[in-house]
């Protein structure tokens, strides 16, 4: 029997996830990648599978029968989404390729109306994704990037964030929850404080998403963005919500078809939300299995997940805690089931690779997070990240694997 | 210390039947690869690898190309002792013969440790080539 809360059955969970049951080099398959990437369920594969076999057709514009199927499933997961993350409204569900596409479509277009005296604020534990883009605008556009500090800890240092917010910060991007330390940051009340300074707010939801109930009004944020892959979804899609008061005029992203009013040779207008955003033929499939990975998802007890997670934080911790040159970076108190840590005289790529002999796949490395490693003044971290369908016995599985890699570096 | 040659390097490990004692003996030749001086480890010298550095410097004597690399990770410090192990001291015209892909085949190394792993190595890899080619149309002109 699996040790898990009882609200939870983790072997009927497990037993959706075909990939878990994989052996590497004759050894059960122990992934702890989930920062990552997420696995994926049957009913999402199978989602995938059923609309190409059974109404695979150009979305919009059909006139037959397999087009109006598939425009009816695509829009049909719009509202999935929307429902998912209580939109006000379901025009404001944009599909992306992913959380990096829509920060750059809103960077993209805020590039175009900061001015040189404005400001946007990001944090030290920012990904690449939710850096580079922001930096990129402002040297566009002119307009300062101020980065808020976190603590030794890995806790966003929300003191030097009120001081850094001022009249001239125009727009703040927030990590939900950060990829290399699993910090949950407080959205809500950081949010608050940014709207009433009149600055617009993005939240990178991408590690924040598959670990909590994410209500978008209750939040406030005029940005909420994260990608379908890291909520047991399949690659390549992606939402970006936006107000509709903000997205409406947004300037637009990429242009071509599906995204017009009227065109003539020498001139076009815009669509309505959501397609003036979404140019070109969108990824049906993927917006199909996302909407099977939502369903999914919510049919868990959201309260049995967190609890199971934390459970899994907590034995990795008193484990690295007891493990002999195991130092744990991120030790924040709010944190998501991100285990990253250092081990002394071992380069984290050779943890990688002796774990990976062993049947587990973590990440190594600086995470996306270059700027952030520098400012913890480490070469990266090994990460283990863990998802709702982890045991407590693939944790003992990592620790156990750990010992050898230890040795065999000594 | 000498490092070894690579056909000492495929009868070594040929000897070894599980993958532990065939990772120990990576680990020890990464211990044994003499490091490179600091001044050396710049930024030119850096070959890209996400999760761990490279550098990799080289000099031409006698016809032959000399290389010395080093990394923060051991095992891709032994990895990086079992390339040089190749192309070493070797001519560019030996150097471009000498089949890398086969050579890691052989080694067994390719399923777990490849240069394709992201380890920088397919880097160094092609790094050590161009130099080669470089090198070759040097001398024809």
């Amino acid at each position: 029997m699996m040790r898990s809360p009882d609200s939870l059955n983790l072997e009927a969970i497990r037993a959706q996830f075909p990939i878990l049951h994989r052996q590497i080099d004759g050894k059960p398959l122990v992934y702890l990648d989930n920062a990552a990437t997420t696995q994926k369920p049957v009913a999402v594969i199978q989602a995938i599978t059923d609309f190409y076999t059974q109404c695979n057709a150009n979305v919009h514009r059909g006139a037959h029968q397999l087009a109006d199927e598939a425009t009816r499933r695509f829009e049909q997961a719009r509202d999935t989404v929307a429902s998912f993350i209580h939109a006000a409204n379901r025009n404001e569900v944009i599909w992306t390729s992913g959380t990096t596409e829509a920060i750059n479509i809103v960077a993209h277009g805020m590039a175009q109306r900061l001015q040189p005296r404005d400001e946007v604020l990001v944090t030290e534990m920012e990904h690449h994704a939710n850096l580079v883009t922001w930096q990129q605008a402002c040297l566009r556009s002119g307009a300062s990037l101020k980065i808020v500090p976190i603590d030794d800890n890995g806790a966003l240092n929300t003191e030097a964030f009120s001081r850094l917010l001022t009249e001239r910060t125009r727009m703040v991007a927030l990590p939900h929850v950060s990829n290399a330390l699993g910090t949950i940051n407080p959205i809500k009340a950081l949010t608050a404080e940014a709207k009433a300074k009149g600055a617009l707010v993005l939240i990178d939801g991408a590690q924040g998403i598959a670990h909590g109930a994410v209500d978008v009004i209750d939040i406030g944020a005029d940005f909420y963005v994260f990608s379908g892959h890291k909520l047991f979804g399949p690659t390549g899609v992606g939402v970006l919500w936006g107000k509709a008061e903000v997205l409406h005029n947004w300037p637009v992203w990429q242009t071509g078809g599906e995204m017009i009013a009227e065109v003539s040779y020498q001139t076009a207008t815009w669509g309505e939300l959501p397609n003036r955003l979404e140019a070109g033929t969108p990824n049906i499939a993927g917006a199909i299995g996302l909407a099977a990975a939502i369903d999914w998802f919510q049919q868990l007890d959201i309260k049995a997940v967190q609890a199971h997670e934390r459970a899994l934080l907590a034995h990795a911790t008193k484990l690295g805690q007891a493990f002999a040159g195991l130092q744990m970076v991120g030790t924040a108190p709010d944190k998501i089931g991100v285990f990253s840590f250092l081990l002394q005289g071992c380069h984290p790529a050779d943890i990688g690779f002796i774990l990976d002999r062993q049947g587990i796949a973590i990440r190594t490395g600086s995470h996306c997070a270059q700027p952030l490693m520098q400012r913890l003044g480490l070469p990266g971290t090994a990460r283990a990240s863990f998802s709702v369908y982890n045991t407590l016995d693939e944790v003992d599985a990592l620790f156990l694997a750990l010992h050898k890699t230890q040795q065999m570096l000594a | 210390m000498t490092l070894p040659g690579y056909a000492q390097i495929i009868e070594d490990i040929a000897f070894f039947d599980d993958w532990e004692q065939r990772y120990q003996y990576i680990i020890d030749l990464g211990k044994s690869i003499p490091p490179l001086a600091a001044e050396h480890k710049t930024a030119a010298h850096l070959v890209a690898g996400c999760q761990s550095k490279v550098w990799l410097t080289s000099q031409q004597q006698g016809g032959r190309l000399q290389f010395q690399a080093d990394s923060d990770a051991v095992i891709v410090n032994g990895l990086l002792a079992v390339v040089l192990a190749a192309y070493h001291n070797q001519t560019p015209a030996a150097i471009l013969a000498f089949a890398i892909d086969d050579y890691f085949k052989t080694l067994d190394l390719e399923r777990h440790i490849s240069p394709l792993r992201g380890n920088g190595l397919r880097a160094i890899v092609a790094r050590i080539i161009s130099m080669a080619k470089r090198a070759q149309s040097e001398i024809s002109q």
